[in-house]
Formats: C-alpha cells, sequence, structure tokens
C-alpha cells in the first residue's frame, strides 16, 4: 500500500464515526421528515396514509399559520438592523474609552451567557402592568401613560423583540469591537494627520473595514430571530404565543401542532416551509464563509 | 458511553426486578397544591392498606399537562393512571389511549348509583365507561370581605342579580390618577372559568342557547347570545372594572387582595382557605330577570390503555380507593370540591360554603366539548378581539361560533 | 492598545466631551443589562407579602424563598441541576473530541471525497434544530430514548459549527510538526492526541465553554424528550417551576437566580477565554 493511500485510509477511519452521526442525526431525520409531511401522520391517528400536499394547502389556508410565519418576519426585520445599529453604536463608544472598557465589556455579556428560559421569565416580570410591574411603575412616575407591554396584541412582539435585543447586544458589541481593534492604527493616524473628523474617519475608514464582520452578524442575528422560540414559549400566557397570537413565533406553531394537537404531518409540512425560509438566510451565510477562505 | 449506559440500565432493571416484588403504579395529574397533597394523603392510607403496592405520584402544570400525557402515553412511556378533565375523554377514547373500566368494579349500575347523572352520561361512550371522578365542581360568585368594607358596602350582602353585580363591580373598581386600574371590581379571566360563566350560564341566561339538543351545532351567536357577550366584554371595555390576566390572573389577583369579586369554582374554597388575612364569601351566581344558572364539570381518572396483569389489579384497587366515600369526604374537605356521589354532598347541605355550590348544580349545564382546549381558546380569543382589538362583539361572537363549528365538526368527520 | 490612536487626537477638550459622553452612554447601557438581574435578586429576597410593592429594597430581606424552593417536594432545582450538568459536560466531551479530529482530518489529510465530506458536514449548518425536533422525537420514542441522558444530549454529540471552527485552526498548525512525528514513527491517533491537540487548546476551549453554554442553557429539546420532572434539564424545569407558581413571583426569581448563578461564576471564572472566544467566532468562524 502507498503511503497516500495509507493516510486516506486514516483518514476515512478518523471521518467515520462522526459521517455516519451526520447521517443518522441530520439526514435521515430530514427525509423522513420531507416523507412525512405528505401524510396524515398524528398521535392520535393509528393508520397513516399519504394526503399529498394536502397539509400544505392546510397550512397556506390556517391564518394562525399565516399569521405566525408574517410574526416570524417582523422579529428578524425589526431585530436583526436594531441589535445590529445598537451594537455598532457601542462599540465605537467603547473603543473611545481607555479605562474600564474590559469591565463594560464583561457586564454587556452577561445577558447573553445566562439561560433564556430565566431572563425571559425576569423580564415578564418586569413587563407587568400596574400595580406590579416595575417598568409601569417607572413610566408612571415620569408622568408617561402605563403600557400594556406583553398584554398588548400591539407591544408584545416588540416586547420580545427588546428582551432579544437585550440578550444578544453583548455578543454583537464585543464581536464590532474586536473587528474595530484590528483596524490598522496607521490608517486612523494617517487619516487624522490629514485633518479629517472622526465621524469621516469612522464612516470611510472604520465602517467600510468591518463589512465582513458585519455581514456575519446580520447572517447570525436574523437566524437567531427567524428561529425565535424560547422567549416566546416563556414570556407568553401558558405559553400560547398570545395575546391573540401576536407574538406566536414559526417555531411556537410548529411546536405546537406537533405537541399539542399531535398533528404531526402539518408540523412537519410547516418545518420545511421554515426551513425554507432558513436556508435563503444561510446560504447567504455560506457564500460569505466562501469568501472569507479565500484570504 | 452509551453502551455502559445500556449495561447500566439494564443492571438496574435487573436488581430492581430481583429484590423487590412490589407492584409500582404512577398517577399522573396537573399541579394544583390542595389536590396534589390530597392525593398524596389518599396515597399514603392506600399503601397502609395494601402492602405490596407503592403508588408514585408525578406532576406538570397545567398547560402543559395535556401535552405531555398526550406524548407519553402512545410512546408507552405513560402511566397507569392518569387524571383527565371530563372534556378531554372524546379524544382519549376516540384515540383508544384509555382502557375500558372492569365492569364488576365499575360496570353502568355502579355508574348510576353512584354518580351525578351528567357524570354517568359523559363517562360512557357506547355503554362503556372510562373514567371514574372523586368529585364534581360548579361555580360560584365569590368576594372580598373587606374590599367591599372600604367601598362602604355590605360586607354581607353580595349582588344577586347581573344588574348589581356590574354596579358593585363600578363601586369596587379603583384607579390611579392616570386612570390604570389599580384594584378590579369584578376580575374578568375568559381562561379561567370565564369562558364557561359566558358559556353556559351568560348565553342561556339572556336566552341564548349555546348548543343544539345532540351537541353537533353551535347556536350561541343568536342576537341573545350576542347582547350576553356583549354585556361580558363591556364589562371590560366601557365599564372597566377589570380585564384578562390583571396581576398575572384571577386567582392570583384576588389572593393578592386586589380583586374583589370573582367567578370561580369550587375547587377553590381550601386554596383561599388558606391565604392568612383574606376575608372572603361565596354566593350563588347572579340571576339575570329571575333566571338561575351554573356550571358544572369535574375532573375524572382513567386507567391507560395497555395496562394489564398486577398493574392494572392494582391501578383498579388504586381507583376503587380514591373515589370511595372516604376519599369523596377528604377531598371535599381538603380541595373543596363536592363529592361526586349525591347522598354524600347532600350531607353538607348545611354548611356554608359547600351548600352555595351544591345549589349551583339544580341549574347547572355541563358542556359536551370534543376538545376543551380548542373550544376555550375560541371565546378567549373573543374576548380578547373585543377587548384589545376594539372588535364589534357581535362579528366576533359570529366568528367564533363558525370556528368553534367547524372544529366540532372536524372531530367527527 | 488604543495609545497610538489618541496620541494624534484633536483638541483636548472635544476628546474629554466626546470621552465624557462614552462613558455616560455606556454607563446607562451597563444599568440596562445590570437592573434585570438585580430586579431579579431584590424580588427573590422579598416575602410574598412585599413583592407586589415595589419598593426597590426588600424591607426584610428572607432567604425563606430559597429555603422553599430547595426543600419543596415539587422542585427538584439538585437534580434539574445535575441533568443539566450530566447533558452539557457528555456533550460538550464529545463535540471537543469528534469536531476537533474531523476539523484535522479536513485540514490536514488529502484523500479522494475531501470536498465532498467538507460540503456534507457544513451544509447540515442550515437544517435548523426546530425542524429536526418531530423526527428526533420520533427516533426517541421508536428506540426508547424519551427521558434519559442519550435522548437529552444525541442531537449535539457533533457540531458542524465546530468542526468548521477547528478546521480553520488546524490549518494554521504548521505541517513540519505533523511531518517530523511522522519521521518519529509516531501512529497517526498518537500524532493527533499528543502533538496536534496542544498546539489548538485555545480553539478547543472556545469551542468547549461555547458548547457548554449553549447545552447549559438549550430548551426547545429538552422540553420535549423529558416528560419525567426528574429528568427535566435546569431551563426545562424552571419553567414547568415557573407555570407552576403561578403568581408567587418571588419564588419563580428565586429560581431564575440560582439557576442563574452557576453560569455566573463559570462566566466570572472563564471572562478571558468567553470574551476572546466570542470575538473569535467573529473574526474567524
Amino acid at each position: 500500500m502507498t503511503l497516500s493511500k495509507k493516510r486516506a485510509l486514516t483518514a476515512y477511519g478518523f471521518l467515520a464515526l462522526p459521517l455516519l452521526y451526520f447521517v443518522a442525526v441530520r439526514f435521515a431525520p430530514m427525509l423522513y421528515l420531507t416523507v412525512m409531511s405528505a401524510t396524515n401522520w398524528g398521535l392520535f391517528n393509528k393508520k397513516i396514509k399519504f394526503v399529498g400536499i394536502d397539509n400544505f394547502a392546510k397550512i397556506f389556508a390556517d391564518p394562525v399559520f399565516l399569521k405566525s410565519f408574517g410574526n416570524t418576519a417582523i422579529y428578524t426585520l425589526v431585530g436583526t438592523p436594531a441589535v445590529i445599529v445598537l451594537g455598532l453604536v457601542f462599540a465605537l463608544e467603547l473603543d473611545k474609552i481607555r479605562k474600564y472598557q474590559a469591565g463594560f465589556r464583561l457586564i454587556y455579556a452577561l445577558p447573553y451567557i445566562t439561560p433564556v428560559v430565566a431572563v425571559s421569565w425576569v423580564w415578564r416580570w418586569m413587563f407587568q402592568q400596574p400595580p406590579f410591574g416595575v417598568i409601569d411603575a417607572l413610566l408612571v412616575s415620569l408622568g408617561i401613560p402605563a403600557q400594556g407591554f406583553l398584554n398588548d396584541p400591539r407591544e408584545a412582539l416588540f416586547c420580545v423583540v427588546a428582551v432579544n435585543v437585550w440578550v444578544e447586544l453583548g455578543y454583537c458589541v464585543i464581536i464590532f469591537l474586536a473587528g474595530i481593534q484590528t483596524v490598522p492604527p496607521q490608517l486612523v493616524e494617517a487619516a487624522r494627520i490629514d485633518g479629517a473628523s472622526e465621524r469621516k474617519i469612522t464612516r470611510r475608514i472604520i465602517l467600510p473595514l468591518l463589512r465582513p464582520i458585519t455581514l456575519f452578524l446580520v447572517v447570525m442575528e436574523a437566524i437567531q430571530f427567524l428561529r425565535i422560540f424560547t422567549q416566546v414559549y416563556n414570556m407568553s400566557y401558558q405559553a400560547q404565543g398570545g395575546p391573540l397570537d401576536s407574538t406566536k413565533s414559526a417555531a411556537l406553531f410548529i411546536y405546537e401542532k406537533a405537541f399539542t394537537n399531535f398533528d404531526m404531518g402539518t408540523a412537519a409540512a410547516a418545518s420545511l416551509v421554515l426551513f425554507a425560509v432558513i436556508m435563503v438566510v444561510t446560504l447567504l451565510q455560506l457564500k460569505f464563509f466562501d469568501k472569507k477562505m479565500d484570504y | 458511553m452509551k453502551r455502559a449506559l445500556i449495561v447500566l440500565a439494564i443492571a438496574a432493571t435487573f436488581a430492581v426486578t430481583t429484590f423487590a416484588e412490589d407492584v409500582h403504579i404512577v398517577y399522573w395529574q396537573y399541579f394544583y397544591q390542595s389536590k396534589v397533597d390530597t392525593i398524596d394523603l389518599l396515597i399514603k392510607q392506600f399503601e397502609a392498606k395494601n402492602p405490596g403496592i407503592t403508588v408514585e405520584q408525578v406532576t406538570f402544570p397545567y398547560e402543559s399537562y395535556n401535552q405531555k400525557l398526550a406524548a407519553a402515553i402512545p410512546a408507552g412511556e405513560g402511566p397507569e393512571l392518569v387524571n383527565l378533565y371530563y372534556g378531554w375523554l372524546p379524544l382519549y377514547v376516540k384515540a383508544g389511549y384509555l382502557a375500558e373500566l372492569p365492569k364488576d368494579s365499575f360496570g353502568s349500575e355502579y355508574f348510576k348509583k353512584t354518580y351525578y347523572n351528567f357524570v354517568e352520561q359523559s363517562a360512557q361512550f357506547d355503554g362503556k365507561y372510562y373514567a371514574a371522578p372523586t368529585a364534581v365542581r360548579t361555580l360560584a360568585l365569590i368576594w372580598n370581605k373587606n374590599l367591599f368594607k372600604q367601598a362602604g358596602l355590605d360586607p354581607n350582602t353580595p349582588p344577586k342579580t347581573l344588574e348589581e353585580l356590574q354596579s358593585y363591580a363600578k363601586k369596587l373598581s379603583k384607579y390611579d390618577n392616570q386612570g390604570n386600574l389599580v384594584q378590579a371590581g369584578l376580575a374578568m379571566q375568559p381562561n379561567g372559568q370565564g369562558h364557561c360563566w359566558i358559556r353556559e350560564v351568560l348565553f342561556r341566561q339572556f336566552g341564548a342557547t349555546p348548543y343544539s339538543a345532540n351537541n353537533m351545532k353551535v347556536t350561541y351567536a343568536s342576537p341573545e347570545g350576542v347582547s350576553a357577550f356583549k354585556w361580558y366584554t363591556d364589562l371590560i371595555v366601557k365599564d372597566k372594572v377589570g380585564y384578562p390576566n390583571f396581576g398575572t390572573d384571577d386567582v392570583t389577583a384576588f389572593v393578592a387582595q386586589k380583586v374583589a369579586m370573582n367567578i370561580d369554582g369550587s375547587f377553590r374554597i381550601g386554596t383561599l382557605n388558606a391565604v392568612k388575612g383574606l376575608d372572603w364569601g361565596a354566593a350563588e351566581l347572579p340571576t339575570y330577570k329571575g333566571v338561575k344558572g351554573n356550571f358544572a364539570s369535574y375532573w375524572t381518572h382513567g386507567i391507560v390503555a395497555g395496562t394489564s396483569g398486577k398493574k392494572l389489579d392494582a391501578s383498579v384497587k388504586f381507583l376503587k380507593f380514591i373515589t370511595s366515600p372516604e376519599a369523596q369526604e377528604l377531598w371535599l374537605k381538603n380541595v373543596g370540591e363536592l363529592p361526586a356521589t349525591p347522598a354524600l354532598s347532600a350531607a353538607h347541605k348545611d354548611d356554608p360554603y359547600v351548600s352555595v355550590f351544591l345549589k349551583g348544580l339544580a341549574s347547572a349545564h355541563a358542556t359536551a366539548y370534543v376538545d376543551e382546549a380548542g373550544q376555550r381558546k375560541i371565546l378567549v380569543d373573543a374576548v380578547d378581539q373585543v377587548s384589545l382589538s376594539k372588535k364589534d362583539p357581535g362579528d366576533v361572537l359570529k366568528d367564533a361560533a363558525s370556528k368553534e363549528q367547524k372544529l366540532i365538526d372536524d372531530f367527527w368527520k | 492598545m488604543n495609545n497610538s490612536k489618541s496620541v494624534f487626537a484633536g483638541a483636548k477638550t472635544r476628546r474629554l466631551v466626546s470621552g465624557i459622553t462614552a462613558y455616560l452612554v455606556l454607563g446607562i447601557l451597563a444599568v440596562v443589562m445590570v437592573f434585570p438581574f438585580l430586579w431579579m435578586l431584590l424580588s427573590s429576597l422579598k416575602d410574598a407579602t412585599q413583592i407586589a410593592s415595589l419598593a426597590f429594597l426588600p424591607t426584610n430581606p428572607t432567604l425563606a424563598n430559597y429555603a422553599i424552593i430547595f426543600t419543596s417536594k415539587h422542585s427538584q432545582f439538585g437534580r434539574w441541576f445535575m441533568n443539566s450538568a450530566v447533558a452539557a459536560v457528555w456533550t460538550t466531551a464529545s463535540v471537543a473530541f469528534f469536531d476537533s479530529i474531523v476539523g484535522y482530518t479536513l485540514a490536514k489529510f488529502n484523500f479522494p471525497g475531501k470536498r465532498i465530506v467538507f460540503l456534507v458536514i457544513v451544509s447540515t449548518l442550515m437544517i435548523p434544530t426546530e425542524m429536526l425536533v418531530i423526527p428526533w422525537y420520533a427516533m426517541s420514542r421508536a428506540f426508547k430514548w424519551v427521558n434519559s441522558y442519550w435522548g437529552i444530549s444525541f442531537p449535539g454529540l457533533v457540531s458542524a459549527f465546530g468542526v468548521f471552527l477547528m478546521r480553520q485552526f488546524m490549518m494554521t498548525v504548521p505541517d513540519d510538526f505533523i511531518d517530523a512525528a511522522r519521521i518519529d514513527g509516531m501512529g497517526e491517533f498518537r500524532i493527533f492526541a499528543t502533538v496536534i491537540l496542544p498546539l489548538v487548546t485555545s480553539a478547543l476551549a472556545t469551542l468547549a465553554i461555547f458548547n457548554f453554554i449553549g447545552n447549559w442553557n438549550a430548551f426547545l429539546w429538552p422540553l420535549i424528550v423529558s416528560s419525567k420532572p426528574a429528568m427535566f434539564t435546569l431551563p426545562v424545569g424552571l419553567a414547568n417551576f415557573s407555570s407552576e407558581s403561578g403568581s408567587d413571583w418571588q419564588l419563580i426569581m428565586t429560581g431564575a437566580t440560582v439557576s442563574m448563578a452557576p453560569l455566573i461564576a463559570v462566566f466570572l471564572a472563564f471572562q478571558k477565554q468567553i470574551i476572546k472566544g466570542i470575538a473569535m467566532t467573529g473574526l474567524k468562524g
């Protein structure tokens, strides 16, 4: 046996178990799900039969499905820009200071590492209406009308977005700050000598160099918001994504279909739709990875 | 790693089967403190009387209980005995997840002799019985005597009619200087007992019939039904005496003395009596134009299909024990629900709390649910659509009725 | 690190003003970030009668809530803590081992089909957990994995993202090290374990810490696969406990505090590594 053949065998040996794992735990279930999306599979059904594309027809005619996927779009389209812009703004501010930089960074990272279940319940407590909630109490003491927050279908979704931005912000700040600190100081110095204002330096030098990182974060955060589940489950009354389905996300819809209504076939169909949406976003991510691998 | 675990598991099973000959059965119910404590007590008594049988109680929060159950039973991961809301029985029986109760100990005659009529009817499917309850429950108006005093009302005279209820509720509501409700006159919690109050009491009192005689048609979206529904939602929208989820939920707010009146079930007696410093009373539901009304329901115990051999014998024995007259008495004392056997209930007709709920039974209806959770959500959402989205009660109720009709049609399809 | 930038900065006063604004803005954010934790901790020290009052400090701080949640029959925080720890440690160990060996193979070996293998693994990144829970659940029922540590952890035993990350790092290891070891006659696995791994410990530590945190906080899958309270992980137990507590917000806040404490301890102990790791996922990932 040649040396290269021997090495190739070693490589296959190292890869065998993990590859088997990916096939068994990722691809096979995915295939199974696709097949099941064309059946009436359910926990209360003893006989499974093929129903073709009925499940898809059913969900696209279901106002709750449309509502939950619409909500997911709002989560993503509001939450992602919010967390990216705030992350960038605070990272730029953080770069300006020298003392306590590490301390601030540490504090900002705190929500990111704590369990989402726990922080969801803490925020739910703070969002209570008078006479219980601390945020409304603050508003009232400032002469601002008390808000319904999680009890108001117009506000509840944005409360959940706000909490998730609060959770993810530290992550973005840290990554942006690390990016800013890789900007070659000579570039900035040269611009300063040429008399460029700080704002101009930020806009013309730092931001363009942060583009790859920004793109990375946009993709990561978009996926975070597309998959949002735990916050909605723990922040809505009886985990139902209310009031009036106003906070129900795509993931919660799938969970309810599968594990509350036991309508597995429909849930499988809805999962495939969510998958299609996430795939489009993730393809962007892979494209970006490919570009990065070049240098 | 996994293999080691399997070996360990096998070893453990082996150890258990070799060293213990006890029959172990598992009982599931949702978490409600006084019920859980009472079952614990009953288990202790049962185990003392039946050496060789051990019973384990497992609880889940109410909102995830039904789903854990339905996920576990088909997987063979379920318990031997389950506590079910009567409104869930059709789904479980239809899917074949409940075992028929043995005829010799729970036959037709036994059911007819032991239980209230509405229990016997709703636990029976095609002449077979699938579940037996310990207790039944009705609704009553409960009120906070201290808050009545503070508002200058006689703490011992609760409202008797819906008109009085409304005017009392207004007097008992308090607002801060921004107009935010800080004390609710009446709890408005449709996802608690509120939807039952609307469904079986208010609709009927206003002259509507909620369902057709064979329970196949939803008929509450009549002009009378709309006026009943509007009367309810006006309390939230116009009179602002309460709103859904005020102070988390109705019970929380009542216990925190932030709600003056509530429509609640007899199972709350035990809970409320345990609250220090809460002076409360219970009265029959308010009448409307002389019409009384109430809602009766019950939680019941069933044996999971597939239970067999010694475990089945032990389960039947345990079921018999927790539905025995002694258990029914204990349940009344600790939880507050009425004994499911009429004669046992009647013996308590002089108790001030019990009598109120007992009287309710005379005018009570039980909804023939097909999917309790689904049907509940439709009415809860309907109230939210009026109170939060400012939609017209008439349109909303028609929409709700057609949604519920679809649910019923789908079930029988 | 920024000294070189500031040396050439403009007028001193402008710098001072911008510095003060920066501290002010950052300080406000710090308050927003910390306040919920503080409010949670303070609420956990209040008793039932004070919980609805909005006084900032509890009038009679009490540890009774902690005693209640650790002794109540219906909460098993100790057990849930252990379940989370077992699942997270086991999964993390598996990820650290498999991801580094796969990353190493993909970075340093030449063999037919290498590109396909890489694409196959990376393409699994596109399959979100949310959609796989349904088939995983069917699998777990068929194989009786429900309510077991194996059931909780099997979906996360190898991480595609980790493979990708480790491959990037392995590529920076000079080939000379491997060649020298081979000339010394070392076996391939020994080269990986004793020569390569020590060179990438910082990347490995990052991967491990993130995986640990991710698994510790995981909610959706453990919620589905555990139907017995004794097999709940800490987040599932906490969600359960909070629902059952209904209105007892002081107990819910106590439960939240208890479930956060271990992570905050881990965080403070490994703060440098974690912050560096977060930055690294952005720059290297």
